[in-house]
């Protein structure tokens, strides 16, 4: 460690003279952007193979008993792995880590002016964690018995004896690497947490942050406020698997739900820990491309603080059949349908602030507009599986499927493209091809459309989510319902196929894109001042200094209809 | 390491960073330890008179022993700290080290206290209180030990520079939150019979 402490703008010259190796640039790198850069690759990896998973079953539900291309014959044990690990990694693996710890290590230092997070060695300490839980997940599927196939909910007794689900192993692992990737996105969080609390630019205030950075910091304290009992829980189900407790053994004298209520305390505040990212991403963009500036900031910021403290009341409502007293029911159906005000508070801030805008349709405010428009969706199925009394019908449904796909597709597919297409030139120099990428756009939503629209008419009609074949079950079987199953299934394979142009397009344009300045899109927020890409320390010499709020755009009497935070006011 | 980040010298809230960052850690450290008795009082409540004949067999005077030990070393801890803030390094080494010193009693009467109870018979798989108590007293315990090492490194290493004294302040922090667990565990798995 060098000796001598640095004040704000006198950059550390020496630094730039050694040139780092491979490994210390982009293996063992504590820089923030680096970081972000392996936690999205390592996300588009795993997305990878929770989309090949999604195939290989959506296949066997289709065409049962059939072999699949890639795949082969799938039995009922490998299904239900599938199906388990699906959601496991979607959720875990590509929604968290390119959601929270991507985007917020990307932008956080560069939104709020500095040179990297306050504890840099703590962040490569969470990716390397991070790394090794999805290394450990994935060595799970090939042990014997297989990979774990209770349910990414793990449910006891299940979950909790081998001797019921088969998989020795596999359990284990699968919870290990749940618990290891939760102690990672800790340490994250507290870093994201500490830095924007500390380290913001001289002159930015608290509503001078962009809203994407505050909903980045109240999912990371959403995160750390839940999932504290799961780890408890994860370690009593740990001694349960391994050791042979009886802590969720009703025959040991323990209860089962306890279980529920401890993986549901944290499973529904992670909606909304993935969520918010996605909502301020969304935001950044409809901003930036409607050239207005953010219709009612504060409401949407204490909304979204209203909505984090809602989130920890809501969680039975996943338990409405799992015995809990119809009271208790009472009480949460009214709570969930309380916290769908605060969301849509937001989203129509949101089309607010398209009114009366100048509106660019780039790829990205494709995809943001899509967000808001598909999540409505999701949104207000949820008002009815909130109500107790339509829950107790509906639940296990595809139904219920399609609902939390409409919710979480939007957030960790559509987003994330948003924000991809939106970051691409700061993170790389170079924009994405626009023709290719708005091919990309229409191919993903009507397909993802085809996917679930359907999957909610069969769950209407009683179709059960945990089937292996439904050609076993007479009621299920006929054929307009097999019908709709294989369009399920086709527009599957047609949304996986243009996500190979979205891959042809990224890479391809690492190197041939058009290059383009600091500020492509004319966007006021500090990460635009810095060089694209921004360099190891971000701001160079001097670092930016905060003059006024992060959506001043179209300001009457301003030649240009954007008017950057660090601008000085003397220069207009 | 290159160079000095900006960022980690930067204190916009007026606390320093690593002390913020210690208070966010004891904050999702709460929920866990929460997380865990709570689960244990649900139980307890549920199943009142059979968890108060299991919980008989704990030993309570070596549970008053080691609060005692932990509550002196809290005391030590903040001794070490004043040291540090009169730039004393002896000193704050020493009570750095006394306090360790009763980590390690803390641990080695647990450890007595642990075999005692398995050679009666009472072990994790005993029952549901027992597992709730190996459970809870071993997390506690895992705790005490990282906090002995970090105290370890701190004397042995952090010390030579004066720049990372504060980490003496930062490890009393998390050693009084350890302390106060304890304060919780002790009545509910020791004194309420």
């Amino acid at each position: 460690m060098a000796e001598v402490t640095h004040v704000d703008g006198a950059h550390d010259a020496h630094h730039e003279h050694h040139k780092p190796s491979f490994w210390s640039k982009y293996v063992f790198s504590t820089d923030h952007k680096m970081i972000a850069l392996q936690y999205m690759f390592t996300g588009m990896a795993m997305a990878l193979i929770g989309g090949y998973f999604a195939y290989v079953f959506r296949m066997q539900l289709a065409f049962p008993g059939a072999s699949i291309p890639f795949f082969g014959t799938l039995s009922p044990a490998a299904y239900n792995s599938l199906v388990t690990n699906h959601g496991t990694i979607m959720i875990f693996w590509v929604a968290m880590p390119v959601l929270i710890a991507a985007m917020g290590n990307f932008l956080i230092p560069l939104m709020i002016g500095c040179d990297d997070m306050v504890f840099p060695r703590v962040n490569r300490l969470s990716y390397q964690i991070f790394l090794l839980s999805a290394i450990i997940l994935i060595i799970s599927f090939f042990v014997p018995g297989g990979g774990f196939g209770g349910a990414w909910t793990a449910y006891p007794p299940l979950s909790a004896k081998a001797e019921f689900n088969a998989t020795p192993f596999g359990a284990p692992m699968w919870l290990i690497a749940v618990t290891l990737e939760i102690v990672a996105f800790l340490l994250g969080g507290i870093n994201f947490i500490t830095t924007v609390m500390n380290a913001r630019a001289k002159g930015m205030r608290m509503y001078d942050i962009p809203i994407i950075v505050w909903m980045i910091v109240i999912a990371s304290i959403l995160f750390m406020c839940s999932v504290g009992p799961l780890i408890a829980g994860a370690v009593m189900l740990l001694f349960d698997q391994t050791l042979g407790t009886g802590f969720f053994d009703g025959t040991a004298g323990g209860d089962p739900v306890l279980w529920q209520h401890l993986f549901w305390f944290f499973g529904h505040p992670e909606v909304y820990v993935v969520l918010l990212p996605a909502m301020g991403i969304v935001g950044e963009i409809t901003c930036t491309f409607a050239r207005k500036k953010l219709f009612a900031y504060k409401l949407i910021l204490y909304s979204t603080i209203g909505l984090g403290i809602l989130s920890f009341f809501v969680w039975a409502h996943h338990q409405f059949i799992s015995g809990v007293d119809p009271r208790a029911a009472y009480l949460f159906t009214t709570t969930t349908l309380l916290i769908s005000i605060p969301v849509a508070i937001v989203l129509f801030a949101y089309i607010a602030t398209l009114y009366g805008g100048s509106i660019r349709f780039t790829t990205a405010m494709l995809f943001a507009l899509a967000f808001t428009g598909e999540f409505l969706l999701g949104g207000v199925t949820g008002i009815w599986l909130g109500s107790s009394g339509v829950d107790v019908y509906l639940h296990d449904t595809y139904f219920v499927l399609a609902h939390f796909h409409y919710t979480f597709v939007p957030i960790a597919i559509i987003a994330t493209f948003a924000a991809v297409y939106y970051w691409y030139p700061k993170m790389f120099g170079r924009k994405m091809n626009e023709t290719w990428g708005k091919i990309h756009f229409w191919g993903t939503i009507v397909s993802f459309n085809g996917i679930f629209i359907p999957l909610f008419i069969l769950g209407a009609g009683g179709q059960h989510r945990r089937i292996y074949n439904f050609q076993h079950y007479p009621d299920l079987a006929g054929a307009d319902m097999q019908d709709m199953r294989v369009f399920a299934t086709l527009s599957l394979i047609v949304m996986l196929a243009f996500q190979v142009i979205f891959i042809v397009n990224f890479f391809v344009s690492l190197k041939r894109g058009e290059k383009v300045g600091n500020n492509p899109w004319k966007a006021n927020t500090l990460e635009w001042v810095a060089t694209s890409p921004a360099p190891h320390g971000n701001f160079g010499a001097t670092m930016p200094e905060v003059y006024r709020g992060p959506y001043e755009f179209s300001v009457e009497g301003r030649e240009e209809d954007y008017w950057p935070q660090n601008e000085k006011p003397s220069e207009s | 390491m290159a160079h000095e980040i900006i960022a980690t010298g930067r204190s916009r809230t007026g606390i320093p960073t690593g002390r913020l960052a210690v208070w966010w850690v004891i904050g999702s450290e709460i929920l866990i330890f929460g997380g865990l008795i709570s689960c244990y009082l649900l139980n307890r409540f549920n199943h009142g008179p059979s968890w108060s004949v299991e919980a008989a067999n704990t030993n309570t005077f070596i549970g008053a022993c080691n609060t005692f030990w932990l509550l002196t070393s809290s005391l030590f801890v903040v001794f070490a700290h004043a040291a540090s803030e009169k730039h004393d390094a002896k000193k704050t080494r020493i009570w750095i080290w006394l306090t360790i010193l009763l980590g390690g009693f803390f641990m080695g009467f647990k450890t007595y206290e642990y075999t005692t109870e398995i050679q009666h018979g009472f072990t994790l798989f005993t029952s549901n209180f027992w597992s709730f108590y190996y459970t809870a007293t071993g997390l506690h315990g895992f705790h005490v030990v990282c906090g002995m090492v970090i105290m370890g490194i701190i004397a042995e290493n952090d010390i030579k520079h004066e720049r990372n004294w504060h980490r003496v302040e930062n490890i009393g922090l998390y050693w009084h939150f350890v302390d106060i667990i304890w304060i919780f565990l002790f009545p509910l798995m020791y004194i309420a019979k």
